[in-house]
């Protein structure tokens, strides 16, 4: 039996976010795996006409109603399940988006998740990481069931574009909770590339002192184009929003080049980062254990090294 | 009675370095110092403060697992709780059957609220959540960074990749914990002492009526790949020429 892929998009009822279209290639590991993507929104056009042209998507599911203007995993869960019938694996990217939604779709369906899926090698057999990345861990499905899982992004490439698959409207019928209200969202607003696809990060540490010393990160991020992230002391001491944070409980990111700036270099720090292409440390303790995954280490003090920098680029 | 069930899970501490056996069957546990999943801290400490505050009568810790948990639910007794639950199950416990254990405690205790850890820090699921919240179907606030009950209902603050999302929810619900909610407080001794005589009952999964099902085969671990060392530059100049040279600025 060939494989049957739904997979969730997450997008802003506007854009498809591009943790889909990794999620895309992770499902394309499944050799003739049929894809279908589902765009569960108020309206979804916009949405559904993006997901139809990611390269490997067979079909496009819109469920149209106005209960998903805001992304509720209590109202969202129901409707997948109701269109989870003919499908084998049901995924999601492996964002706060994704986690929260996905494991009640699996509670519904009652049926096992794997969570942050890395590599996939073969319809029942997963590739994850745990202990904070500290283990890699190969889970195989002891039965024949369906199985629910999130995809950890920073694993996979985007889909390329270029495709134009058919998008079919589905309708569901299912009652939905009203237990769950959206309130409000509260977004910093930047004209900085997005955190977890940027090709550049400059990340700050409990060493930048203040939001006013994070400054001289935003300078620079924005001389080279780069996204500015953050270690959770420095997310903890109200330097910069939690939305910046990067690491185990914060964001995973796969950049070309990483900085981290007066960050020590915790273990739950460094398994956000593990598969930057380059790293670069910048700390004035030459033993920090930042310096242990660096590709570049600098010593020295950040607030002389990060100007310095900013005039030779 | 108006309470709060706590679900906490007896992980490897955060602090202690992971090494994977030789023989690729799991990770080392021997001898290694086990504490409280830091969220379920987070989740205990929150569910304190809301009884502190007037807005619950008893707060109740739940753990599944084998008979070295009971440390663990001593430890939360001493930080406060009042009354402690233990499911005893051997080996690897998936999330499912932890929730489906967690909503007998919760038919028999019928809690206000549940509160959980996001994550446990050793599997890194962060499912048991959701899915108890699915089998109950009752409302889920995952992620939170603030909550505040006011009668039937709890605004929740979650931490969200956007930001700060808030979300009303009806009572009863799971809110699972993010770091920044709380700060724990450190047990007292005198408060190890008086835990002793606080009430801890165990059952079995097979008393609840809960099958230990295990739907996935762990068939190998294996460390993470290691990175390559890389070298050290004197100064701003020599980094950024080495970054121009591989493309990176
Ligand atoms: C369950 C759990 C989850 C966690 N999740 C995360 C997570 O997702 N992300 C995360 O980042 N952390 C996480 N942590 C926290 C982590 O353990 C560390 O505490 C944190 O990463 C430390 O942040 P830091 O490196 O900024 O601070 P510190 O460890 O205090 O390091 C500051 C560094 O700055 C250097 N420094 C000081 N002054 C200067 C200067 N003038 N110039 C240059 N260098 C200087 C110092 O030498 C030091 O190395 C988690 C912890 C737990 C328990
Ligand atoms: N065996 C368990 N016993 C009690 N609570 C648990 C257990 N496993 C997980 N939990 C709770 O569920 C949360 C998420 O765990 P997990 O889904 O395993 O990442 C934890 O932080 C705990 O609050």
């Amino acid at each position: 039996m060939s494989a049957k892929i739904l997979i969730v998009a997450e997008h802003d009822g506007a854009r498809l976010n591009a943790s889909t279209a990794k999620c895309v290639s992770c499902a394309r590991a499944l050799e003739g795996a049929e894809i279908v993507v589902a765009v569960c929104a108020a309206d979804a056009a916009a949405v559904a006409a993006q997901a139809a042209q990611l390269a490997g998507v067979s079909r496009v599911l819109t469920v149209e109603n106005p209960a998903n203007a805001h992304a509720l995993a209590a109202v969202l869960a129901p409707q997948l399940v109701a269109l989870a019938g003919p499908f084998t694996h049901v995924l999601g990217p492996s964002t706060t988006f994704g986690k929260d939604l996905m494991a009640r779709v699996a509670g519904l369906l009652d049926v096992p998740q794997i969570s942050d899926i890395m590599a996939i090698d073969g319809p029942s057999r997963f590739r994850r990481p745990i202990y904070a990345g500290n283990a890699i861990l190969t889970v195989e499905l002891a039965g024949e069931g369906k199985v629910v899982g999130t995809v950890r992004t920073a694993s996979f490439e985007a889909a390329a574009t270029g495709g134009s698959a058919p998008i079919e409207k589905a309708t569901v019928n299912v009652e939905l909770p009203t237990h769950t209200r959206f309130v409000s969202v509260s977004a910093a607003k930047t004209d900085r590339p997005d955190l977890q696809t940027a090709r550049r990060v400059i990340s700050g540490g409990r060493a930048l002192g203040s939001a006013e010393g994070f400054k001289i990160l935003y300078s620079l991020a924005d001389k080279i184009g780069a996204a500015v992230g953050a270690s959770r002391a420095a997310v903890d001491a109200g330097y910069a929003p939690n939305e910046m944070q990067v690491g185990q409980t914060g964001k995973i990111i796969a950049p070309e080049l990483y900085m981290a700036v007066g960050i020590s270099g915790a273990i739950q720090h460094l398994t956000g980062i593990k598969d930057a292409r380059t790293i670069v440390a910048i700390n004035k303790d030459s033993e920090a254990p930042i310096f242990e995954v660096a590709d570049f280490g600098l010593v020295g003090d950040l607030f002389q090294i990060i100007p310095e920098i900013e005039k030779l680029v | 009675m108006k309470r709060i069930l706590v679900g906490i899970k007896r992980v490897v501490d955060y602090n202690v370095r992971i090494r994977v056996k030789p023989d690729g069957s799991g990770v080392a546990t021997d001898g290694v110092k086990m504490s409280i999943n830091p969220f379920d801290e987070i989740a205990l400490e929150e569910a304190l403060r809301i009884k502190e505050r007037g807005g619950a009568e008893e707060v109740l810790v739940a753990t599944v697992g084998p008979a070295d948990c009971q440390q663990q639910l001593r430890t939360a007794l001493a930080m406060g709780a009042d009354r402690a639950l233990h499911v005893q199950a051997d080996g690897v416990i998936e999330p499912l059957v932890v929730a489906r254990a967690l909503l007998k405690l919760i038919e028999r205790e019928q809690p206000l609220l549940v509160i959980v850890g996001k994550q446990a820090i050793d599997d890194d699921n962060g499912q048991t959540g959701q899915a108890l919240a699915a089998l109950w179907n009752r409302p889920q606030a995952t992620y939170a960074s603030k909550l505040e009950l006011s009668g039937t209902v709890a605004r929740v603050t979650r931490e969200v990749d956007a930001g700060l999302e808030t979300l009303e929810v009806d009572l009863p619900a799971v809110i699972s914990t993010d770091l920044r909610l709380n700060e724990p407080r450190y047990v007292k001794l005198p408060d190890i002492m008086k835990a002793k005589k606080k009430p801890l009952d165990t059952f079995t999964l097979e008393a609840l009526g809960v099958t230990p099902r295990r739907q996935l085969k762990l068939v190998k671990f294996e460390p993470p790949p290691q990175r390559q060392k890389g070298i050290r530059v004197k100064d701003p100049a020599e980094l950024v020429a080495a970054l121009k040279k591989k493309g990176l600025l």
